[in-house]
């Protein structure tokens, strides 16, 4: 029963955390519709909040988690401002590809 | 304790709890619809089985054997899962409500709970929260416009009154010192009824609010505006039919007793008897294992014969006086019982 | 255990995030989102911050994704379509996002004297010190300010948010009342 006792390198969970990172950024810059854009950003906070909790266990620093809670904060804060502009947005264009708002003014 | 005897321990002991978590929402419905029976003045059912009681059996099989209906217009994959979601969150709450005295298993083993953790109480806001998405999902994948409705009402409703139940508990945590439900019991327990949050804790304004929100959080009657079935003929599950509807039917109820656990262990004394720690412990292991049980099953069982009674006796609220109430009363209590509370304590 | 929690969880969030990518219907991305939030959780668990854990069920499980989800629904914003700029997008991003993962591995794989996860080990290691009383002296005492300050700026979102949904003359919609939350 050896397996049960195995330990986990932390280096995984920051390469975890790196993987997660590249998938947002790839859904940032590949997915066309507003909503999902938004959303590939909040996975990449996500993704560097594990590295943040990663770091807080190595060292043994409570700093490390603080920071996850005031990104976590401010993510909520920013969802909030986000979605209403996204339905601003949506109000005046009828339409959430990105590719067509691209113009200033109606 | 070995790995494999705790392992084998805490699988026999979830089982255990999750069948009679199921037994329970089986007899709630059938004390429910006793009491509202004799409420209105009929008896009830009180055909199956003596004075009803195989009822909740009889049900469970018809909902079993009914022809399993998905309609055509439907967006399957979320129509599917959405009643998993709501079930699952429901059942899954129980996981961590201590409902016994602590240790009492071999070794030290905690007999009476499946997981002592020391956030036990956020754990629950947790599985609360996530039990919206049954709702919210099921009222838009049905493609139904009573569907969406129905959900949109039931998701603004429980996320609006969740803001004025969790504030409500800040009270009784800052009395604690703790989150967790062992140590916010055990606090509790010194002088039995005479410090119960709700006595001794100064904590009385604090349950009202957590009553008035829990009738909303579990959608039930006065604020069961998500079914209201003269407006929107069933809400969120007017397409769901047999087991399916079951499903949501038995989370309303697992939710219920869920939310009758969570008064009982933060305002009421949890497992411990009115006379706390008052009464000198008994000498059987067997006495002082069950007793605690008992009070904890009795005091849930008032919780809940008390939901009934609200919904026998009292009519259906409006939307907007809902939202009204949730936003212009109960939010602000819920802050000055926080600011008194904090004040109280800063003062001893 | 901790091994199999890992790669179980590890796993869940990759498939999520794959399938996030992959979905063109934006609940449904949505949905995976949330299963990548929720096994994140359960790593913060495993990492022994299980205040944190819990705080990413109610702040992003349960209020973020809920915006998002109700925002998909109101808009009814259907499929995505294929436009021109994602073929573009995904000539040129796909390299670059491999440069930067690569980047990101190395220098990840380069801090010095990383040690390995164990189980059931927090922040410190004094017994009857839970994680949860370590976070709140900190932030109560030395980090007040910025606390506070935080709160006026989640106040400032809820105005912003009601300012630039709300139309004149009409009921203001749901998504404010959960972004007061």
């Amino acid at each position: 029963m050896s397996f049960l006792q195995h330990d986990v390198p932390l280096s995984w969970y920051l390469l975890l955390s790196a993987i997660l990172f590249s998938l947002g950024v790839v859904g940032f810059l590949v997915k066309r519709n507003l909503i999902t854009v938004f959303m590939s950003i909040e996975l990449m906070l996500n993704a560097v909040n594990l590295s943040f909790v990663t770091f807080a266990y190595q060292w043994h620093e409570v700093r490390g988690q603080i920071f996850v809670f005031f990104v976590m904060m401010v993510a909520a804060a920013e969802a909030a401002v986000g979605l209403a502009i996204i339905i601003a947005v949506f109000r005046a264009r009828s339409t959430l590809a990105v590719d067509r708002i691209d113009l200033m003014k109606l | 304790m070995t790995i494999f005897a705790f392992f084998l321990w805490s699988s026999a002991k979830v089982a255990v709890i999750t069948v009679m978590m199921l037994m329970g929402i089986a007899y709630t419905v059938l004390l429910e619809r006793k009491l509202v029976g004799r409420i209105q003045n009929r008896w009830g059912p009180s055909r199956v089985g003596p004075f009803g009681l195989l009822q909740p059996l009889v049900d469970g099989a018809k909902s079993f054997l009914k022809e399993d209906l998905i309609p055509t217009a439907v967006y399957r994959p979320l129509y599917l899962v959405a009643p998993i979601i709501s079930l699952g969150c429901a059942l899954i709450a129980i996981a961590v409500i201590p409902f016994g005295a602590p240790g009492m298993g071999p070794h030290g083993f905690d007999l009476f709970e499946i997981s002592n953790i020391n956030v036990g109480l956020l754990v629950i806001l947790g599985i609360t929260s996530i039990g919206v998405y049954g709702i919210a999902l099921a009222g838009w994948s049905s493609n139904n416009k009573y569907s969406l409705l129905g959900s949109l009402r039931s998701s603004a409703q429980l996320i609006s009154y969740e803001l004025a139940l969790g504030l409500s508990l800040v009270g009784v945590v800052l009395h604690a010192g703790s989150l967790n439900l062992r140590v916010i019991v055990e606090q509790q327990a010194t002088l039995g009824a005479a410090t119960w949050n709700i006595a001794g804790g100064g904590q009385i304004l604090a349950f009202f609010i957590y009553l008035m929100a829990a009738f909303a959080e579990t959608n039930r009657s006065p604020f069961d505006l998500p079914e209201a079935e003269s407006e929107l003929t069933g809400g969120y599950h007017t397409e769901y039919s047999s087991m399916k509807f079951a499903m949501f039917f038995m989370a309303e109820y697992g939710n219920m007793i869920n939310v009758g656990c969570v008064a009982t262990l933060l305002f009421l004394g949890g497992w411990t008897s009115p006379l706390g720690d008052l009464m000198p412990p008994f000498q059987s292991t067997v006495l002082s294992a069950l007793l605690p049980l008992f009070w904890f099953v009795l005091k849930v069982f008032l919780f809940l014969c008390l939901y009934v009674w609200v919904r026998g006796t009292l009519p259906r609220f409006r939307y907007d006086q809902l939202m009204n109430f949730g936003w212009r009363y109960l939010l602000p209590l819920a802050i000055l019982n926080i600011v008194g509370t904090s004040l109280w304590l800063a003062w001893r | 255990m901790h091994l199999i929690l890992f790669f179980l969880f590890a796993g869940f969030c990759l498939a999520g995030a794959i399938n996030l990518l992959l979905q063109t219907h934006p609940i449904n991305s949505a949905l995976s989102l949330i299963v990548v939030m929720t096994s994140l959780a359960v790593l913060y668990l495993l990492l022994g911050a299980e205040f944190l854990a819990i705080a990413q069920i109610i702040v992003y499980s349960g209020a973020v994704m809920v915006l998002f989800t109700f925002v998909v629904m109101l808009l009814n914003a259907g499929r995505e379509e294929r436009t021109l700029g994602s073929r573009a997008a995904s000539r040129i991003g796909f390299p670059a996002v491999v440069a930067l993962f690569a980047i990101l591995a190395t220098i990840l794989l380069h801090v010095q004297g990383l040690g390995a996860a164990h189980l059931g080990e927090g922040l410190s290691n004094a017994p009857g010190q839970s994680n949860l009383e370590l976070l709140s002296q900190v932030l109560f005492h030395e980090l007040l300010l910025p606390f506070e300050v935080t709160s006026v700026l989640i106040l400032i979102a809820i105005l912003g948010a009601v300012a630039l949904a709300h139309v004149e003359g009409s009921k203001i919609p749901e998504s404010e009342r959960v972004a007061q939350k």
